[in-house]
This record gives C-alpha cells, sequence and structure tokens, in this order.
C-alpha cells in the first residue's frame, strides 16, 4: 500500500499563507520583505529553505556536530589521533573499567582479537566491515554508561588503538578523516552490499505457485 | 471453575433483562441468584480506577511470556537493568489484533528511555535540500495515516519444535499504527538526486542505526506515533517509532530521533557480526518476510476435550502483500482443505483464518499453509531445508544464529487422548555455523 498518494499541501496559495505565517512570528521586517520578494519572484529559490508544510526548523550547531558517519568515511570531522595516545583515552575515559585494561580481559566483551565462526567473541573487531563505522560507533554509543563524551579527537585516537591491537593498522599511523577511510577491514569481502529493493521484487525463499 | 463462571454471567445477563437494567445487585435478587456473591465480582470494576481505565476481568490472566536471556547477554556487562524479550501468548489471542500490553519485545540492552514528548525531536537531514528539525507538535500538524500491519522478529521460531505457539511463534504482533508516511517528510527536506538509502536512529543509549532503501521509505513506511489507538507505548518506541511493513522487526526503530538520507548502506552495528552473516543467501533475504501461517487453536499445550464439533483457527500473513488463501490439513498435509478468512484481510497484516471441523477422536495432525496475493506459497520444512541445502540436523542449528524468515508449515499433533502436542519430527541438531 504505498503512501505516495496522500493528501498533502500542492497548492501555492498554501505555501503562500504558511511562510507569511512564519514570517510573523520569526523573520524581522526587512528579512521579511526579502522573503516576500523570493516568492512572488522566484518560487525555486524559496523552495530550497522552506518546507511544503512550513513546518521544521533548521539544525543548531549543536546538532550538526552529531553526527552519524557513513562506512566510508562520508562526514567524518576533523581531527587526528594515534594508538599511543588512544591507550590513553582507553584508561582516563573509563573504557579500561569494562573491556579491560588491555581492551582483553573484560569483565565485559573483549575489544582484541576472536573469531566470529567459533562464537568465542561475539563482537570481533576485525569483522566489522568498515573502519569508519567503528570511529561512528564510538563517537556515539560509548562508553556504554556515558555515551557522547569523547571528543572526535578522542575517538580517532581510541579508535586507532583498537585498529593497531587488533594487527589491522601499524603502531605509529595516524587516524584522520582521510587515513581511517583508507583502512581496509581483513573480513570486508566477506560482507556483500545489500542489495535495492522494489515492490516488485521477488525476495527471500518463498515457492511460488507458476513456473 | 469454568462452568461457574458461565453460570454466572448467563444469571448476570438474566439479571439485567428483569430489572431492564445493568446488573445492579437488586436487579439480581430479583432473578434469583445470591447478590452477595454477585456483587463481590462487580465491586473491583466499580471502583474509580477502573472507571477510569478499564479493567480486565479477573477470570482473564493472559500475560506475555519472558523468554531467557541468550547466550549473548549472559557474557556482557551492562549498565543498565536487563529487560529481558517476552512473547506474545498467541493461543489467548482472538482477532488480529494484539492488545498492546500483549504485543511482544524484544530484549533492550539499554533500557527503555524515558522520554518527554515535549522534548524529543526528529531531525531529517543528510542528502536534502533542507536538513529540518520536527518537534512532537509539529508531526501531529503533517498529514498521517492509520494502517493495520504485522511486526516480527527476525528471529522469530527460535525453537521450531517448542512445546507451544507462543514459544514457536510468539515474537510477533500486529497492530493499528498511525502515523505520518515517511515519503511526507522526505517531500518536506526534498530529497537530492544522489539520494538511495536512509539511515534511522534512535534516542536509546544503543542509538539502534539501522539502513533501509529508499525505494522502501517512500512506499509504506510510517514515522509513527500511535499504536491500537493510544500514543506508541514506551517499550514500543514512545514517542515516535518507525514502521517498515513487511520487513524484519529490526528495521521498525524505536524511539526515532533521526532520519539521515544518504548513498549506501552503511552496515552499522546493527547491521553486521550478530546480525548479518557472511552468508550472502541470507543476506540477499534480509529485508521482508514470505508467506507464513500457523494454528493458534487447537495447538501445542492445548487438550480437546471432547469429541465432535471444533473449529480449527490461525493467522496468516506475509510481507509481501495481502493473504489470497489459506488451506488447512487434518491429515498432516496429505489433503488440504481452504479455510474461510474471518476478516479484515489486509496487505502485510495478521489475517485470521478458521475451518469448522469433527474431532472423531483419532490421531490428527493439524496443519495450515498460506499462499499470498502473489501467489507465493508456504513451504514444508522439507523443502525449506533443501532451498538452503542443509539436511535437518543443519536447518535447526543454524535456525537461531543465521537464517531466521523460519516460514515452514507448522504441524501441531492431537493424540487419542486429545492432547496437542508439537508435530516435528525430533532432530539431532547439528550447530555449524558455516553452513
Ligand atoms: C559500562 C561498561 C562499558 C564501558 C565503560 C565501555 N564499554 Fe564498550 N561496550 C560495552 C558493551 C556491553 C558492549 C556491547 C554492546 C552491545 O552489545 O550492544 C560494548 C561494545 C563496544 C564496542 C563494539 C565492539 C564490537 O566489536 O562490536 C567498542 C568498539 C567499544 N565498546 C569501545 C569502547 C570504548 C572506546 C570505551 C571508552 C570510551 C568503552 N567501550 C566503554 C560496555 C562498555
Amino acid at each position: 500500500m504505498s503512501e505516495r498518494n496522500i493528501a498533502r499541501w500542492t497548492a501555492c496559495a498554501t505555501r503562500g499563507a504558511v511562510v507569511s505565517a512564519r514570517r510573523r512570528t520569526r523573520l524581522g521586517g526587512a528579512v521579511a520583505l526579502l522573503a516576500a520578494a523570493l516568492l512572488s519572484g522566484g518560487a525555486l529559490q524559496a523552495q530550497e529553505t522552506v518546507s511544503p508544510s512550513g513546518l521544521g526548523r533548521p539544525l543548531t550547531d549543536a546538532e550538526q556536530h552529531d553526527r552519524i558517519v557513513g562506512p566510508e568515511g562520508a562526514d567524518l570531522p576533523p581531527g587526528s589521533g594515534t594508538a599511543a595516545e588512544g591507550e590513553m583515552v582507553f584508561a582516563r575515559r573509563g573504557c579500561s573499567a569494562c573491556h579491560g585494561p588491555t581492551g582483553l580481559e573484560g569483565p565485559s566483551i573483549a575489544l582484541v582479537g576472536g573469531d566470529i565462526t567459533t562464537r568465542s567473541n561475539y563482537f570481533p573487531i576485525r569483522h566489522w566491515p568498515f573502519a569508519p563505522s567503528i570511529w561512528d560507533y564510538i563517537r556515539r554509543v560509548m562508553p556504554y554508561d556515558r555515551p557522547g563524551i569523547l571528543s572526535d579527537d578522542e575517538t580517532y585516537a581510541v579508535t586507532a588503538w583498537l585498529l593497531y591491537r587488533n594487527g589491522i593498522i601499524q603502531q605509529e599511523e595516524v587516524m584522520t578523516a582521510e587515513t581511517l577511510a583508507e583502512v581496509r577491514m581483513p573480513g570486508r569481502d566477506d560482507y556483500q552490499q545489500p542489495g535495492t529493493w522494489t515492490p516488485e521484487t521477488r525476495r527471500g525463499f518463498r515457492i511460488l505457485t507458476e513456473p | 471453575m469454568k462452568r461457574t463462571n458461565r453460570d454466572r454471567r448467563r444469571f448476570l445477563k438474566q439479571g439485567a433483562a428483569v430489572a431492564g437494567l445493568v446488573a445492579t445487585p437488586q436487579a439480581l435478587e430479583l432473578a434469583g441468584g445470591s447478590a452477595a456473591a454477585a456483587a463481590q465480582t462487580v465491586v473491583d470494576h466499580n471502583a474509580l480506577e477502573s472507571v477510569l481505565y478499564g479493567k480486565r476481568s479477573r477470570f482473564v490472566t493472559t500475560t506475555r511470556e519472558v523468554e531467557g536471556r541468550s547466550h549473548s547477554e549472559q557474557t556482557l556487562i551492562r549498565p543498565h537493568p536487563h529487560r529481558p524479550s517476552a512473547r506474545t501468548p498467541l493461543a489467548e489471542l482472538t482477532g488480529t489484533i494484539t492488545p498492546t500490553p500483549l504485543h511482544f519485545t524484544t530484549q533492550h540492552h539499554y533500557g527503555i528511555p524515558d522520554i518527554n514528548p515535549d522534548e524529543h525531536t526528529l531531525r531529517v537531514e543528510g542528502l536534502v535540500d533542507r536538513p529540518l528539525v520536527f518537534t512532537m507538535d509539529e508531526l501531529r500538524r503533517l498529514p498521517f495515516v492509520s494502517r493495520v500491519y504485522f511486526l516480527e522478529c527476525v528471529g522469530n521460531r527460535p525453537n521450531p519444535r517448542a512445546e507451544t505457539v507462543t514459544g514457536t511463534h510468539g515474537r510477533m504482533g500486529c497492530s493499528e499504527w498511525t502515523g505520518v508516511p515517511l515519503s511526507v517528510l522526505l517531500d518536506e527536506v526534498g530529497l537530492r538526486d544522489a539520494a538511495s538509502w536512509i539511515v534511522a536512529e534512535a534516542a536509546d543509549g544503543g542509538k539502534h542505526t539501522k539502513s533501509i532503501p529508499l525505494g522502501k521509505a517512500l512506499d509504506d513506511v510510517l514515522v509513527a506515533y500511535g499504536q491500537n489507538g493510544e500514543p506508541v507505548r514506551p517499550d514500543h518506541g514512545y514517542p515516535l517509532r518507525l514502521v517498515v511493513p513487511g520487513f524484519e522487526g529490526i528495521y521498525n526503530v524505536k524511539w526515532l530521533k533521526r532520519i539521515k538520507v544518504v548513498d549506501q548502506p552503511y552496515l552499522s552495528f546493527q547491521e553486521h557480526s550478530r546480525f548479518l552473516t557472511p552468508n550472502p543467501k541470507t543476506q540477499r533475504d534480509a529485508y521482508d518476510f514470505g508467506p507464513n501461517s500457523v494454528i493458534t487453536q487447537p495447538s501445542g499445550g492445548q487438550e480437546l476435550q471432547a469429541h465432535g464439533a471444533h473449529v480449527i483457527s490461525g493467522l496468516a500473513w506475509s510481507g509481501s502483500g495481502a493473504v489470497r488463501k489459506v488451506e488447512v490439513s487434518t491429515d498432516g498435509g496429505a489433503t488440504y482443505r481452504e479455510a474461510e478468512l474471518a476478516g479484515p484481510v489486509l496487505p502485510k497484516a495478521h489475517t485470521r483464518f478458521y475451518l469448522p471441523w469433527r474431532w472423531n477422536g483419532e490421531e490428527a495432525v493439524l496443519q495450515s499453509r498460506c499462499l499470498d496475493e502473489r501467489d507465493q506459497l508456504q513451504p514444508t520444512e522439507a523443502e525449506y531445508a533443501r532451498y538452503w541445502n542443509l539436511t535437518r540436523g543443519q536447518l535447526y542449528g543454524t535456525v537461531q544464529s543465521q537464517l531466521g524468515h523460519c516460514n515452514w508449515i507448522q504441524p501441531w499433533k492431537v493424540g487419542r487422548d486429545g492432547k496437542v502436542t508439537n508435530g516435528l519430527e525430533p532432530v539431532d541438531v547439528v550447530v555449524d555455523v558455516h553452513a
């Protein structure tokens, strides 16, 4: 049941009305005049800044800094870190309390070594298909009890240390947006990119009654 | 015990009829019963609490069924109290809608976040013309739809030989969801040409993050704030969740806080390791569920009390669309008869079926199979194993860890004593994660 045909704001009149409501509440006089001029003169420019409903606000700076990083490094922020710095971050930021002083001892999961096929470790770092995803996960989710406290630099450093400890990069390699994106994970080829989806595709296991 | 209840109910009705009103103690006295005994059953429902928020009969005690901790759970140290998975008590339910408090929930590694809706926002960003942040109030001012969809864990059927239908199929439910179509929100922000996937992020500690193909996002995905007529409950994602009809449960991101439009699948934490295996066949299948059905009555653990008239009833569903036909066999699949669909028959929703049946006291094997609107037929266990090129032992060994989508036919055996048991033969499980 596709929802593409649902009723929405289509008439120009509606958009105009919504924008003038915004103008009253948000915009100062001069800007309002400009917005009105844009609306009457060039609908295209107006479309870029105002949603069809007129609802929603732009992201704040803080919100823009809270990002999801792409597997190949898209949206990695500036910054850098090395394994040596990362070892210190690991202790200073309390990662070791759960993962052990060298990332091996626990009491929680080991971050060094492990093989997914033997289930000796449920989350081997080596098995992540993309290195920037590890940065992304640590930045948004760790430390487990206080997620989000690491700075971008600290995250580069601790990622470098974990990659080094797992034998994926050399000890002295500096991790930045560029170098991290270039790291090739050993398990990368085990994964096939998920295929795309359309409503017409038949997928998965079904017996078709038709030949 | 059961008899007494039924008598009391009939008696209450008569009392009400005599008085031409509700069943007051006086009315009951007129009907010749013991007012004191009956009044006792009414009084709790007269309490203000019960007037404000209706209660079930004290004779209805159905609850979800709590699952044990998985092995991986036991090995982790977590700062939050563990919240276990709980299954839907399928055998006790009627119709197609799962009452929300009985709807299955998965284990929550990060606890259930306590979100103030006045502070909660949804941001839509990435490859869009204008990244925007919407408040809950704004989301409610956008066009919306109400749709009935089933929701199932990819790991449903964790133990195909479990004793009861709750044990075999309880990680699923069906609700009426109300919310903004994601296509409306994507129009609000304006898609850029490079857009081909979306990534949805949750507000819980684990920031559950899931990639969804844009084709699906634009098709029927909902950003839902309502479930069965009320706000989505906290353990289902209050105040906002994604509903991805027909897809594996893990796509239906709860406590939704961000949609990022991107140009490739992100394969983030929840999309590999435990959740995606290096098996190309499994990966290709990791979206929507095939045709499925299961008999809930009579089902494992129940007992037929008498020979004669019974009704076989159950649920059928498909991630590809509506159920076209359900067939029921009472002889283990040798012959099938078409079941009645009790309606409503909706796409990607649980559909109730039934077949009147006379039990003559002989052994019987009851099973159902679903044909969906795309002419896809539910497989037998043997057909399923053949498709994956696995022996039965290997199949059971990989059910939990890898395959998911276990939609093969479920037989229930009725013994001469009326006892109903799982009709799948015992198996020597071969654990081979490479299979
Ligand atoms: C309170 C305990 C705790 C603390 C402190 C903690 N972690 Fe974790 N960490 C966990 C748990 C538990 C998991 C598994 C998460 C899951 O299953 O969802 C995990 C998972 C991870 C993973 C993913 C491993 C994989 O291969 O999938 C990484 C990387 C990680 N932690 C790094 C860190 C870093 C770096 C720090 C310090 C900044 C840290 N952790 C602090 C408990 C903790």
